[in-house]
């Protein structure tokens, strides 16, 4: 009988760096992710915190306006590219194959290839500090700004090239979960039988591989405007910033969508198991979920309304904004409804769940607010833009991260996040986001552009920003709680059982946690909330076989290496073309090593 | 070049009932139409844009290009044959209609490095005007896609020369390099179209 | 099946605390109308058209979120698990429930479009007959201010008359600009290569606050201007001293200022009527007499000139005016003559 291989540390199982580095295990792969995207996330909040400590009082002198504009550029793109995207893949990765009744994904070594590949451009993109300084453009990089004639550090090209690497790991990560989910799933286990957040994965996954080709050739545009002088985004030779603007937003609006999903299909898991009832209108979360995906590739030039737009656009992106608001408030409403009626046990993963609800719907009112070009022109550029977006991204994306991480924290460790920190890490997150952001509305309304480095007093600024600050330190405080929980509770010897929350779902069927091999038979699924319907038909779990012949794929070191070569040709596209042509070489040599090598 | 280690994945029953790997290319070609169509977009709204020249209409040499394009399109044909030989056991088919294609494949390069090097002779770079950027960068990404099918197809060539050959399921890998060999071919016909006929 | 006398106790709390939270919200709303760069008191046409339409959605907007906060926390309350409790029913969905709150957002999202589209079509495209013309420039970082038809320039500081209407058309010589002045009007961008409009009548004398909304590097935080609206009469008589020739230096300290003037100055400031005829840097012909300097930053007063002079890096990160390093004498004397430049 397999022993129970975990993917963090309990002993008596191969645990060095070298299993680490050459893993193609999808949990390992999950907890890499989610151990690397935790700490950007972090780095995010520090480079946050620094921007509100400059800005607790006018004319504030913590840092000058060129690091300044350097951190609100990185903060960004840490916490959107580095924080909140791995820890969705961390989720997908450990889950999706559990999920599904699958033992792993349909190309593990792609999948650990995907994880080498971000960590290289999450270092590259990081490092920009000190190689000259980081991109200051903002994460949006509007031309011509970034331009080789107004951007002069190179922290640009940082910017493009190490963006560009890391949509190559998304995408390759996309690939590995849309062909999975679609052909690896347990008998019995339609589409419409998936977990929502399954669903939520395969929608993320081709909002991924369609938008992320387009923001690809505008950075290989931009690369080469500031390298080889084409004539792309400056309009000294002809080019046009406009050009910039639409292909970033047919890339960054569906990019919003791939923020946020994950959470929603989180929360669509939590609401129902403490609850202890089924989803409320399942297939139209579903198909809510899509309509949202599809949508959001209609909707980009919302960002865009003060640009210049002639009436027609305006009225029309305006139309598909609006419309947008529908599926999101179906979700909304199916969640609410699958607490009526419950009996809701108040775990902290359920805290996080329930505020997901009330703080994102915040952020989604105050969005279609700006969805309406006219009143956009007072809204945009001002912190009002930046109150909507950190509720849903902080309010929405984060929260219903927190609330999967205590949710099957149990299932990747054995152990259970304790309840009482839970609920302080709980209640500082919860309070420390109104605090900070709620002002800003106020701040915005009050005619506060975004992105300064500093402002003058008299403008009736000043009281609110000492309370976003105050509430940015709250926030810092609640994660401290949280990184003293884990440690914590690392230290415990594991003891949950298989299914301690009553979940319905496949990931419940097995130990926590679970073998390498994830299930010693391959569950047949008969409904959509197979646990409980097996429960309650009285269907017995069928006994392991005396002797396991199941066959995991070996590991393999050519990600690492193939990720590195990868790693080459950024370096050397920032510095000489030479180091370029060592990191194809690399690479040929690596897709050739993992062609040859044997997998079984 | 697969040998023995990708039977497992032949060998798996699949819901949807294609093969991991086929379903991958499909689904990994769908993102190449949104990074070419993205290319291909610049290019239409730079159309007519270009502060200085040289323009189209003075530079681009139809006759020749069609020339190239017609070898592309053989080479598809060959790219049919190869797979044609893998499904029906016929190894000598397969490996010589690769072999063709690899080389008729090398021979669309060479016309346009040549084409590439007159441009340049004539004043058109990169850099020169709207046009340059736009071309230069369309089909500068469409002959990699070339060449990187080139040396894939290379690749399945020299596997299916060792002693396992590609292996029990080396039609797959075949039909995969075709799916992709076509895109690369649709989207050529495609940039012609939209460079070199229509203006004309 | 009537709702349990707890149930009804619990919705009601919460129903309580969201009005609390909401009318909190009112009164921090209603205290804003004072502020300076507010978009809370609008004295335009246009401007009110805009906030008009913000109050309808803020009000359709609020319904919805109200409700939908207090029925989290009302569902929160009443549901969680006790001793004695329903057991949990299971209920997989409700057909006429979800086409009413599928219909509802529909309803609600026309009932913003339609007067969001009648605000475009009313508050865009053609200014209305006899608009002044203005042409907006912006730099990095200060804003150029054209009349065309009264062959004026000035920077960082607008003056257009109480009821007329203003067509500005807005161009920028470097990267993306906004322009911004909430009182008065929505924002809309200066992109290079593109000639944005924006047009709007103001309809109270006063002095309105504007900034730079669109990030446009080191100093986008300093790009700050003022639109002045004044009389008719106050308007004719500024454009007439505007469009004259600079006031000669008078006193010592002002010639000697002048000297330095022309020569260090003018390779990027225009001086009209003498020999400084930069267009790098905003045109210094009237400097004197404008309310602010540095792109709206200080006072425009001998101290705050005197400390620009001396860095102006230092008050303006990545400044592109260079620090000429004048001494103290140097200084006092170009203060004095710009202060005389009316």
């Amino acid at each position: 009988m397999a022993t129970a291989v975990g993917t963090l540390p309990m002993g008596h199982e191969e645990n060095s760096l070298w299993t680490w580095l050459t893993t193609v295990d999808h949990k390992k792969i999950g907890v890499l992710y989610g151990v690397s995207g935790f700490i950007f996330l972090l780095i995010g909040g520090l480079e946050a915190l620094t921007i509100r400590t400059q800005l607790a009082v006018p004319n504030g002198t913590v840092v000058d306006a060129d690091l300044f504009n350097q951190l609100f550029t990185m903060h960004a793109l840490t916490m959107i590219f580095l924080a909140v995207m791995p820890l969705g893949a961390s989720f997908f990765n450990y889950l999706v194959p559990l999920m599904i009744g699958a033992r792993d994904v349909a190309f593990p070594r792609l999948n650990a290839l995907s994880y080498w590949v971000f960590l290289s451009g999450a270092l590259l993109l990081t490092s920009s500090f000190v190689f000259g300084g980081a991109p200051s453009g903002g994460w949006f990089g509007y031309a011509p700004l970034t331009s080789s004639e107004y951007h002069i550090s190179s922290g640009m090209d940082f910017y493009t090239v190490g963006l560009a690497i890391l949509g190559t790991s998304s995408l390759m990560a996309s690939l590995n979960f849309a062909v999975t989910i679609i052909n690896m799933r347990a008998p019995g286990l339609t589409m419409m039988r998936l977990p929502v957040f399954i669903w939520m994965t395969i929608v993320v996954n081709f909002l991924l591989i369609l938008s992320l080709p387009v923001i690809t050739v505008a950075l290989i545009e931009l690369y080469f405007d500031r390298n080889f002088s084409t004539t792309f985004f400056s309009p000294s030779v002809g080019g046009d910033p406009i050009l910039w603007q639409h292909l970033f937003w047919v890339f960054g609006h569906p990019e919003v969508y791939v923020l946020i999903l994950p959470s929603m299909g989180i929360v669509s898991e939590v609401l129902p198991v403490f609850s202890r009832k089924p989803l409320f209108g399942y297939a139209a979360v579903v198909f809510a979920g899509v309509a949202i995906a599809v949508l959001g590739f209609a909707v980009w030039s919302h960002h865009m309304f003060t640009t210049g737009l002639d009436t027609v656009p305006q009225m029309v992106f305006s139309a598909t904004t609006m419309a947008i608001g529908v599926p999101t408030g179906i979700k909304i409403f199916n969640w609410l409804s699958t607490m009526y009626g419950g009996q809701i046990r108040f775990t902290v993963a359920m805290y996080f769940s329930v505020a997901f609800i009330a703080l994102f719907t915040i952020g989604g009112i105050s969005g279609v607010m700006h969805a309406s070009p006219p009143v956009d022109t007072q809204q945009q550029d001002t912190y009002f833009i930046v109150a909507h977006l950190h509720y849903v991204l902080f309010g929405g994306a984060i929260m219903g991260i927190f609330s999967g991480i205590y949710y099957w924290f149990p299932k990747m460790t054995g152990r259970f996040l304790d309840e009482g920190w839970g609920k302080l890490n709980f209640w500082l997150l919860f309070v420390g986001t109104n605090l900070t952001f709620f002002p800003m509305h106020f701040l915005g309304l009050s005619g506060m552009p975004r992105r300064i480095y500093t402002y003058d007093s008299g403008f009736g600024w000043d009281t609110w920003n000492m309370v976003a600050t105050i509430g940015s330190y709250t926030l810092a405080a609640g994660f401290l709680v949280f990184i003293l929980n884990f440690f914590k509770t690392m230290r415990q010897e594991p003891s949950a059982p298989n299914n301690p929350w009553g979940g319905s779902t496949l990931e419940w069927a097995t130990t926590s946690p679970p073998p390498e091999h994830d299930f010693d038979v391959i569950p047949e699924v008969r409904d959509r909330d197979p646990l409980w319907y097996d429960r309650d038909h009285n269907i017995e779990q069928p006994a392991a076989p005396e002797h396991l012949h199941i066959h995991m794929p070996p590991p393999s070191y050519f990600p690492l290496v193939l990720a590195m070569g990868l790693a080459l040709v950024g370096v050397g596209a920032l510095s000489h073309l030479a180091i370029t042509g060592l990191g194809v070489a690399v690479v040929v040599y690596a897709i050739w090593g993992w062609a040859l090598e044997p997998t079984d | 070049m697969a040998a023995a280690s990708n039977a497992a994945q032949a060998e798996h029953h699949t819901s949807a009932g294609v093969d991991n790997r086929m379903l991958l290319m499909w689904i990994f070609l769908a993102s190449e139409c949104l990074f070419f169509a993205t290319l291909i977009s610049t290019y239409l709204i730079f159309q007519g844009e270009s502060l200085v020249g040289p323009l189209p209409g003075e530079i681009l040499d139809i006759p020749t290009t069609s020339a190239s394009t017609f070898v592309l399109l053989m080479s598809s044909v060959t790219m049919v044959l190869a797979v044609y030989g893998a499904q029906h056991g016929s190894k000598l088919m397969m490996k010589l209609s690769l072999l063709a294609t690899i080389l008729l494949g090398l021979i669309f390069l060479g016309f346009q490095v040549y084409e590439f090097r007159m441009f340049v002779h004539e004043g058109l770079t990169l850099s020169t005007n709207q046009f340059g950027s736009s071309f230069f960068l369309l089909t500068g990404f469409h002959g990699t896609h070339v060449g990187v099918g080139v040396l894939y197809l290379t690749s399945l060539l020299i596997g299916s020369t060792r002693r396992n050959g590609l292996g029990s399921d080396g039609g797959t890998h075949i039909e995969i390099a075709g799916l992709y060999w076509h895109f690369v071919d649709i989207v050529w016909i495609i940039i012609f179209t939209i460079i070199y006929l229509i203006p004309s | 099946m009537r709702p349990s006398a707890r149930a009804l106790t619990l919705s009601a709390v919460s129903v309580i605390v969201v009005l609390i939270l909401s009318a909190i919200l009112w009164v921090i709303f209603a205290g804003s109308v004072d502020h300076l760069q507010t978009t809370f008191n609008p004295k335009s046409d246009n401007a009110i058209k805009i906030h008009n339409l913000y109050k309808l959605v803020w009000i359709l907007a609020g319904i919805v979120m109200a409700a939908v906060l207090a029925i989290t926390l009302a569902f929160s309350l009443i549901f969680r698990e006790r001793p004695g409790g329903k057991a949990a029913s299971h209920i997989h969905g409700n057909p006429k429930l979800e086409v009413m709150w599928t219909l509802i957002p529909v309803i609600i999202g026309i009932l913003i479009v339609i007067p969001s589209f009648q605000v475009i079509a009313d508050t865009t495209g053609d200014a209305p007959e006899g608009a002044i013309e203005i042409v907006a420039t912006g730099h990095q970082w200060w804003f150029e201010f054209e009349y065309p038809a009264a062959g004026l320039v000035t920077a960082n500081e607008l003056h257009i008359p109480v009821g007329r209407p203003v067509e500005i058309e807005l161009r920028s010589v470097d990267v993306i600009h906004s322009f911004w002045v909430p009182q008065l009007a929505g924002k809309v961008d200066m992109v290079p290569g593109h000639n944005n409009r924006l047009w709007f009548t103001p309809n109270e004398r006063g002095e309105y606050y504007g900034q730079c909304a669109e990030f446009c590097g080191t100093s986008h935080a300093n790009m700050r201007f003022r639109v002045v609206v004044e009389s008719e009469a106050d308007y004719i008589a500024w454009v007439a001293a505007q469009t004259l020739d600079a006031q000669p230096a008078v006193g010592e300290l002002a010639q000697a200022g002048e000297g330095i003037a022309t020569t260090l100055c003018a390779a990027c400031h225009t001086i009209q009527g003498t020999s400084a005829a930069g267009t790098f840097g905003p045109n210094l012909t009237h400097v004197g007499g404008r309310g602010l300097i540095a792109s709206g930053m200080i006072d425009n007063d001998a101290e705050g000139l005197a400390e620009w002079l001396s860095d102006p890096a230092a008050m303006k990160p990545g400044s592109k005016m260079p620090n000429l390093n004048l001494n103290s004498e140097q200084i006092e004397q170009l203060v004095a003559y710009l202060q005389g430049l009316q």
